[in-house]
């Protein structure tokens, strides 16, 4: 199957080995990857601060990267979600608005495109330890996407589960609140820290990029010998 | 009271109360209580997805036939005998209130619990006119006590107390002697009130929903205090939101259902009040006048805007009790008796941005209540809007930001900036790293770098890896 990958800023500039990963997962099941190098951000950070007209060069650009794919991927069910909501942001735009109908149906969420696409449950993944697992907030709540991940981690061999409490909770990123609210976000964020830790896990793993990169970033700064692992890392591991 | 609870700025609030790790363990307490029971809740009822849209499709009838349902609403209540009063402003409506009180010679006045009448500082028009105003519902009763201390949750207002606390109010407010024990504290408010309720002029209570095609007036409480208040006093007066109406007891039916499962995880409250009027002949009991009181102050603005179906709200408060933000917080800090999601967006409509801008950010937009709302009032992208408005047509975002975001327009927009740009990072950021890590920096980077660590950029970034790879070259 062709897929075009989405592979999101975060994950180009910061965070490669997930990239690479996504990558290697989905060749492994099969898939041809293209990864069109015109694409840039989604637009997100500026869009959710209010600065809809600066975000929209950003979301053309990236429609138009993208109008030739068949399947597109993504590694962030936060990005995802940005491609799908497109549409509404241009709903008043008679020559956008359609553009980015198309864009929406044809983009997945990684865990979302391997199990409801591909019809693969069980990667072949092994990874020993104890796990726990943060739902993502624009993944389960806005893309709804909330069984996929665990359908897959279930069946990576020798992974242990343990409930993260309150897993519902923001872990505090929200793009720029994190940075603008940077005193609520550092309580959010140490309450999720506190409750990984809780669970005596080994690994913390996400579906997103940026939750990720703020929770592993406090999780680094307190000491907790906790590791953060995006879920194609988890995948990948064998 | 007034709407604005205080002067202080959001973010000096924030981290002052962030400090009470009372409150804030009462807070999680209670989220997590309230949460659980109001899922559980709408699970035990089944189509829960479905009951949401019906409430929320009555909600969007009413407010697109507003003016035909209050007309509805005001000729049935005059048919029977009530007076009608349309406030535009809050200065007009405790304007007629003080007149009704004084025409009677009111002077000791009895509370239902009412969010509209703190909105409209109805208790300090009263008391400046020489009338002892005493709340009966028992959290209102109790902050009354504590000094007029402000409601920091639309439901529970005294959320922030612990039983310690509301034992030390009694015992210095009321002669009380017992000990912190709940039904002890209970009883003897119950016994203070019950005499307040047998000598009182004056009833005045809020309104859960008034339905239009019997001009009634209906209200959920779990204390009976609302039956009480309207039935012994003479006069009643019944204060409303211009949009707290539904059509028939069919529609009073349904949002009184998600109602109740939604604030507090109950099929139904103890007590479900209806006032219809006053007492006819024959009546065995009920007020000889009564009033109602229809409040617009600032809502019929929203009408027809992009910010409409925040008028939707049914205040059952559930999504403060799923806000991350609010949990660390607490109600205090918004500096509205309005507080959490529903207040961060509808704070701002009715009292402007001078005194609430800051309220729209505090939100990771995470669509926890957009996910929790009984009738589907889409929370985070109203607080989305906010933000919009701030920064375009409001122009109020602040230099640096508007700079940096336009900077983002363009570098995100563009290939050779966007390529540069991210090719350059970690070149860039190499002052700043050490294995990887970057734990200082200078702008966002400060803020972010106080907290946690960020990570260096990748020296290879993923697209130059995939180009390697796609020659078969790359790290396999």
């Amino acid at each position: 199957m062709k897929v075009t990958l989405f592979i999101t800023c975060i994950v180009d500039m910061f965070q490669a080995d997930v990239g690479k990963a996504t990558v290697e997962v989905l060749e492994r099941l099969g898939c041809d990857i293209k990864f069109p190098m015109g694409q840039v951000c989604c637009g997100q950070p500026a869009y959710n601060s209010g600065y809809v007209e600066e975000s929209k060069d950003a979301m053309k650009k990236m429609i138009t990267t993208f109008e030739n794919a068949e399947i597109i991927v993504t590694p962030s069910g936060s990005c995802a979600t940005m491609f799908k909501e497109y549409q509404r942001i241009f709903h008043n735009d008679p020559v956008w608005r359609p553009r980015a109908e198309r864009l929406a149906v044809k983009t997945y969420e990684l865990t979302e495109f391997i199990v409801h696409v591909l019809g693969v449950e069980n990667i072949g993944a092994k990874l020993n330890g104890v796990a726990t697992y943060h739902p993502s907030c624009h993944m389960t709540r806005l893309l709804g996407v909330k069984d996929a991940p665990m359908t897959l981690l279930q069946n990576v061999e020798g992974l242990r589960f343990e409930p993260l409490p309150n897993a519902h909770n923001c872990c505090g990123f929200g793009g720029t609140f994190s940075v603008k609210m940077g005193n609520i976000s550092e309580q959010m964020v140490d309450e999720k820290v506190d409750s990984a830790e809780q669970t005596g896990a080994d690994f913390l793993i996400g579906a997103d990029g940026g939750c990720l990169m703020n929770i592993g970033g406090r999780i680094e700064r307190r000491g907790k010998p906790i590791r953060v692992m995006h879920i194609a890392e988890v995948l990948n591991s064998r | 009271m007034a709407m604005k609870i205080g002067e202080g700025k959001f973010k000096e609030n924030v981290n002052k109360n962030m400090e009470d790790t009372f409150m804030r363990g009462a807070v999680a307490g209670a989220q997590e209580r309230l949460r659980t029971r109001r899922l559980d809740a709408a699970e035990e009822l089944g189509n829960w997805e479905e009951w949401r849209s019906h409430g929320e499709e009555i909600r969007k009838h009413v407010l697109d036939n507003l003016d035909y349902y209050l007309h509805e609403l005001a000729e049935n209540l005059q048919k029977r005998g009530g007076h009608v009063f349309f406030a535009e402003t809050a200065d007009e409506a405790t304007g007629y209130i003080r007149e009704v009180v004084n025409a009677n010679g009111g002077k000791k006045i009895l509370k239902a619990k009412s969010m509209v009448t703190e909105e409209i500082s109805l208790n300090q028009v009263l008391e400046q006119e020489g009338c002892k105003v005493i709340e009966t519902d028992l959290g209102e009763y109790i902050l009354q006590l504590d000094e007029h201390d402000p409601p920091s949750h639309i439901v529970a207002p005294a959320l922030h107390k612990n039983k310690e606390q509301i034992r030390d109010v009694f015992s210095d407010k009321l002669d009380y002697k017992m000990t912190s024990k709940p039904e002890e504290l209970a009883l003897h408010a119950r016994e203070t009130l019950r005499q307040e309720f047998l000598t009182a002029d004056i009833g005045i209570t809020g309104c859960n929903f008034a339905i239009a095609e019997s001009g009634s007036v209906g209200l959920v409480t779990n204390e009976g205090n609302a039956g009480l208040v309207s039935d012994l006093p003479k006069t009643q007066i019944a204060v409303m939101g211009m949009e707290r109406i539904v059509p028939t007891f069919e529609e009073f039916e349904v949002l009184v259902g998600l109602l109740t499962r939604s604030a507090v995880g109950q099929k139904l409250t103890s007590y479900i009040t209806a006032l219809t009027g006053p007492r006819e002949e024959g009546d065995a009991d009920g007020p000889e006048e009564f009033h109602l009181v229809i409040v617009d102050n600032g809502r019929s603005k929203i009408l027809g805007t992009e910010f409409q179906s925040v008028l939707q709200c049914i205040r059952c408060a559930a999504c403060i009790n799923v806000c991350p933000v609010y949990r660390h917080i607490g109600g205090h800090s918004y500096n509205s008796i309005y507080p959490g999601p529903i207040g961060a967006v509808l704070t701002p409509l009715l009292g402007g941005y001078d005194d609430f801008k800051d309220l729209p950010y505090a939100s990771t937009l995470c669509a926890a209540c957009t996910d929790a709302c009984p009738v589907k009032i889409p929370l985070h992208e109203l607080l989305h809007k906010h933000r919009q408005v701030i920064v375009e047509r409001e122009g109020r975002a602040p230099i640096s930001e508007k700079l940096a975001m336009k900077a983002f327009g363009l570098g995100a927009a563009s290939n050779p900036m966007y390529a540069a740009g991210s090719k350059m990072a970690a070149a860039m950021m190499k002052p700043f790293t050490k294995n990887d890590r970057i734990s200082s920096g200078p702008g966002p980077l400060k803020a972010w770098t106080e907290i946690r660590e960020f990570p260096a950029p990748n020296k290879e970034r993923f697209r130059d890896w995939f180009k390697q790879h796609e020659k078969g070259g790359g790290e396999q």
